[in-house]
C-alpha cells in the first residue's frame, strides 16, 4: 500500500456526475462510492477479477467497452455507465445465462437470495427469446456438509478464487473450455473425496447462485452471510 | 563469432554453390513431404550417383516453393525449370528429369517460372524459400542470414534499430495490423531489468499455413528477427510459442536454434558482444485461443490459457509481470530484410498506410492453391484470377474469406478493391494472418457461417459469458436456420446478438467471432431468406435441401 501522501487524486465525470479517485482505483469502486449502480455479477470485493462483463462501460474516446471492476480512474475520463445499449447488452448476457443451464427458480434452494435472479430482476429480464441449451450437468452431494449443482453454476469462479485466494487450499478449478467448460475440486475427483478440501465453507457463502449450497438448508434459511470483508480486515489487522 | 567470420562462411558457401553447375532444389515442407517428396528426394539422389554426376549436380532438399496445387514441387537450375506432381512411383520421370538437366525440359510435367503464380509475385519473406535448406545454417548464412543482427549489435544502437522500423512502416501480421515499431518502442521503454521477446507459432485459422510454411523452409529468419527485436528492446530471453500439430516446424526450429547456439549467434555473449540472448520453444497444446495475447503468456507460464482484459499490455506488464514483445513469425521473418535494405525500401512497398508484402495461404476453389507473397495493396482480382489461376472448373466465383473465423466474406462486387489493412477492415473483413478462401458458386453461406461458428464456439474458452454462451446461441441459429427450421426473427436475432458479442467480448476471439456472420448476412441475406422461406440450400449442402420438408416443397 503506498503511503497517503502518494496518491494523486483524479477527478472524471461518471453518468455526468463529477467524481474523484485515488490512484489505482477501479471505476467500479469509484462508481459505487457515489452511489452510482454498475451492475456485477462475477465481481466480488476482496478478490480478484472475473469475466462476466456485465459491468462493461463506455468511456470517451474508446472505442471499446471497458469493464469497470478492472479499468483503473483516470483524470479526465469521462464514463457512461447507463445507456439504451448499454442495458439491451446486459439483459442479453444475463439472457445467454439463463438459456445455458438450468436456473429454473421455482425449484432452485437459492430462491430469493440469488444474485443472478436479483439482477434479472433488476434489468427487466422477464422472458428468454433464445432457444434453452440446459446443457446437461452434474450433481455432487459427495461432500458431507455441501452440495455442488453444476446444473445451476454461471462460471464465475468466485469460488475458486476464494478458494486459492483467501484460503489457500486450491481445491476449486476449471475443466474443459468453452460452454463445455465446468467447476471442477481437485483434479475432477467428488467433491467429497478431495484432498485439499478443508470444508471452510467459503465457496459457499460467496457462490451468487445456487451452484454450491450447504446440504439440510431449507430456501428461507439459505441466506449467505457474507465473512469475506470481515476476514480480510482481520488478515490486514494481524499483518 | 563476429561479423568478419560470418561473411567467411557466406564466402565459402556461395563458392561451394558455383562450383556444381547443376541443382536439384526439392521440396520438403510439410505439404510435399505428405506427398512423399522425400522418397522424390532419394530416387533423384540415387540415380545422381548412378550417373557418376556427384561432382556436378547437386540434388538440395529445400523448403516450400507454394504452389501446393501441383505438390511434390522441384526445381532445376540452370534451367530455372520446375517440375510438378512427381511422384516416387515413376521413377522414369525422375530419370527422365536429370537426364536431360542441360537440354529442354521435360514438357509433360514442367512448369515455367513465368507462370503469373511465380513472377506476380513480390518476396521477402519467401526470399529463400525453395532455395536454402531449411536444416543447414551455413546454407542461410550463405543466403545473407544473421548478416543484419551482426551488423546491428556492432553498428548500431538500440534506439536506432527501433527508429528503423518504425520507419519502415512495419505493421504487425498477426492480424490486427498494430504497427510493430510502435510496439518495439513501448517495450523499449518500458521500464523493467528483465524483459521478453515472443514469437506467436500458434497459427490456427482454418486454411492458414503461412507461419508454417516460414518456420519448416526458413527458421533461422525468425531466429534472427526476434535477436534484432531482443537486441532493440533490451530482452535477453525469447519464447517461441509454437503449436503442437506443426511437429516438423519445431524439429527444425530446435534444430535452428541448436546451430545457431553452436556458431555463437544466439545465447550469451552474441557477435562477440556483451549482448545475450537466448531462445525456447515452447508447445501449444492445440487450443486456438492461445494466440491471443494475454493468453499465450498465460499458456507460456504454465496457467490455463485464458484471456485477460487489457490494460494492462503486454508491453508494460507480459510474462511474469515483465515487459514482453510479442509478434508474429511472418513479422519477425520482415526484419532481417529491413535491417539490411533499409526502411526506405521496404516502405517504397506496397500502400500509403500498409506497407512491404503479405504472404497469403491462398487456398479454395482455386486452380493454383498454394503459399503467395505480394506486395500490400495488390487487386483482389490478381489475387484470384491472376496468381490463384482462376476457379478451379470454371466455375463462377462467389466470395473470397479472409481472416480466418474473425474475418468475412468479401462478395464479387468487390473484386477490385485493394488487399490492404484499411480496404478490408471497409468491407467488414479483416486482414488476418493471411489466409485467403476462395468458394465458388457452389458455396452456400449459411454453411460457411455455420462452419466458422462452429470453430468459435468450440474454440471459446468459457471465461466470458458472451463468447462462451453468445457463441454457442450463434452457431445454433444458424443450426436451425441450416436445417430449415429457421423463422425470419432469427435474423434479426443473429444480428442483435452478434452486436451484443461483438462489443462485449473480453478478448479478440469473441469481438471477432460474429464477423462471418454478420459479413454472409450483409452480403447474400437473399441466401438466409431462401434457406427460412423456402426451407431450401440452393447448393445442396445444408441439411434442409434432404429434409422430408424440402422435398415436399420441390
Amino acid at each position: 500500500m503506498p503511503e497517503r501522501n502518494q496518491y494523486q487524486v483524479k477527478t472524471l465525470t461518471i453518468d455526468g456526475k463529477e467524481v474523484c479517485a485515488t490512484e489505482h482505483q477501479t471505476l467500479l469502486e469509484v462508481a459505487r462510492e457515489n452511489a452510482i449502480d454498475i451492475p456485477t455479477l462475477c465481481h466480488f470485493d476482496g478478490l480478484r477479477i472475473g469475466a462476466c462483463r456485465l459491468c462493461v462501460v463506455e468511456v470517451k474516446g474508446s472505442n471499446k467497452l471497458l469493464p469497470a471492476c478492472v479499468t483503473q480512474a483516470q483524470e479526465g475520463m469521462e464514463v457512461t455507465a447507463h445507456s439504451p445499449q448499454l442495458h439491451e447488452f446486459r439483459k442479453l448476457i444475463i439472457e445467454l445465462l439463463f438459456t445455458e443451464r438450468n436456473h429454473v427458480c421455482a425449484v432452485c434452494v437459492s430462491s430469493g437470495h440469488c444474485e443472478l435472479q436479483a439482477m434479472a430482476q433488476k434489468l427487466g429480464v422477464n422472458h428468454v427469446t433464445l432457444p434453452y441449451l440446459h446443457i446437461n450437468c452434474a450433481t455432487d452431494g459427495s461432500h458431507r456438509r455441501f452440495v455442488a449443482d453444476h446444473n445451476r453454476c454461471v462460471l464465475c469462479t468466485r469460488c475458486m478464487r476464494v478458494c486459492d485466494e483467501i484460503e489457500g487450499a486450491h481445491t476449486w478449478d476449471i475443466i474443459g473450455r468453452g460452454i463445455n467448460a465446468r467447476m471442477i475440486t481437485d483434479l475432477g475427483e467428488p467433491w467429497g473425496a478431495s484432498e485439499t478440501c478443508t470444508s471452510c465453507g467459503k465457496c459457499i457463502s460467496v457462490c451468487p447462485v445456487g451452484a454450491l449450497v450447504e446440504k439440510g438448508k431449507s430456501v428461507s434459511e439459505m441466506t449467505k452471510p457474507n465473512l469475506l470483508p470481515y476476514l480480510l480486515q482481520m488478515r490486514g489487522e494481524a499483518q | 563469432m563476429t561479423l568478419d567470420e560470418l561473411q567467411e562462411i557466406a564466402q565459402q558457401e556461395k563458392e561451394e554453390r558455383k562450383r556444381v553447375s547443376c541443382r536439384i532444389n526439392v521440396s520438403v515442407a510439410a505439404g510435399c513431404l505428405s506427398l512423399h517428396s522425400d522418397k522424390v528426394f532419394e530416387i533423384l539422389q540415387s540415380e545422381v550417383k548412378k550417373r557418376g554426376l556427384e561432382g556436378s549436380c547437386k540434388v538440395k532438399a529445400v523448403g516450400c516453393m507454394g504452389l501446393c496445387a501441383a505438390g511434390p514441387l522441384i526445381r532445376t537450375e540452370p534451367q530455372h525449370t520446375y517440375y510438378r506432381s512427381l511422384s516416387p512411383e515413376r521413377p522414369e520421370v525422375l530419370s527422365a528429369i536429370i537426364d536431360n538437366l542441360d537440354s529442354k525440359p521435360v514438357p509433360e510435367f514442367a512448369l515455367s517460372p513465368d507462370l503469373p503464380f511465380f513472377a506476380e509475385q513480390k518476396r521477402i519473406v519467401l526470399e529463400n524459400f525453395g532455395e536454402i535448406d531449411p536444416e543447414r545454417i551455413e546454407d542461410s548464412i550463405g543466403a545473407g542470414g544473421y548478416e543484419a543482427l551482426l551488423t546491428c549489435i556492432s553498428n548500431r544502437s538500440h534506439d536506432e534499430v527501433v527508429q528503423e522500423i518504425i520507419r519502415s512502416g512495419l505493421r504487425g501480421r498477426g492480424g490486427a495490423g498494430y504497427p510493430t515499431g510502435l510496439k518495439w518502442s513501448m517495450v523499449a521503454k518500458a521500464p523493467g531489468d528483465q524483459k521478453y521477446v515472443i514469437c506467436n507459432a500458434d497459427e490456427g485459422d482454418p486454411g492458414a499455413f503461412m507461419d508454417r510454411s516460414v518456420l519448416e523452409s526458413d527458421p533461422h529468419r525468425v531466429l534472427e528477427g526476434m535477436a534484432i527485436a531482443a537486441y532493440a528492446v533490451g530482452a535477453t530471453k525469447g519464447y517461441i510459442y509454437c503449436r503442437a500439430e506443426y511437429p516438423l516446424a519445431v524439429k527444425r526450429l530446435k534444430i535452428a536454434i541448436r546451430q545457431a547456439e553452436k556458431l555463437g549467434l544466439l545465447g550469451k555473449r552474441i557477435g562477440e558482444s556483451d549482448f545475450g540472448f537466448e531462445i525456447e520453444v515452447r508447445l501449444g497444446a492445440g487450443a486456438f485461443v492461445c494466440g491471443e495475447e494475454t493468453a499465450l503468456i498465460a499458456s507460456v507460464e504454465g496457467n490455463r490459457g485464458v484471456p485477460s482484459p487489457r490494460p494492462p499490455f503486454p508491453a508494460y506488464s507480459g510474462l511474469e509481470h515483465c515487459p514482453t514483445l510479442l509478434n508474429n513469425v511472418e513479422t519477425f521473418a520482415n526484419i532481417a530484410p529491413i535491417i539490411q535494405k533499409g526502411a526506405d525500401w521496404f516502405a517504397s512497398i506496397g500502400t500509403d498506410k500498409s506497407k512491404g508484402t503479405k504472404v497469403f495461404a491462398l487456398v479454395g476453389d482455386v486452380v493454383n492453391t498454394g503459399l503467395i507473397e505480394v506486395p500490400m495493396g495488390i487487386k483482389l482480382r490478381d489475387l484470384v484470377y491472376k496468381l490463384g489461376g482462376g476457379i478451379t472448373g470454371n466455375r463462377k466465383f462467389k466470395a473470397v474469406q479472409t481472416g480466418g473465423p474473425s474475418g468475412g466474406c468479401i462478395p464479387e462486387q468487390f473484386l477490385d478493391m485493394n488487399v490492404d489493412y484499411e480496404s478490408l477492415n471497409s468491407v467488414g473483413s479483416i486482414m488476418g494472418s493471411g489466409g485467403m478462401i476462395v468458394m465458388d458458386e457452389t458455396a452456400c453461406m449459411v454453411d460457411v457461417a455455420k462452419f466458422f461458428m462452429d470453430f468459435t464456439r468450440d474454440e471459446s474458452c468459457g471465461k466470458c459469458i458472451p463468447c462462451r454462451v453468445g457463441t454457442t446461441q450463434l452457431h445454433g441459429l444458424l443450426e436451425r436456420i441450416s436445417e430449415g427450421k429457421g423463422r425470419m426473427e432469427d435474423l434479426e436475432m443473429l444480428e442483435r446478438l452478434g452486436a451484443m458479442v461483438k462489443r462485449t467480448a473480453l478478448c479478440g476471439l469473441g469481438q471477432t467471432a460474429p464477423n462471418p456472420v454478420s459479413s454472409t448476412l450483409k452480403y447474400f441475406r437473399e441466401e438466409y431468406v431462401r434457406h427460412i422461406e423456402d426451407k431450401t440450400c440452393a447448393q445442396g449442402r445444408c441439411a434442409c435441401s434432404k429434409s422430408p420438408a424440402a422435398t415436399a416443397v420441390n
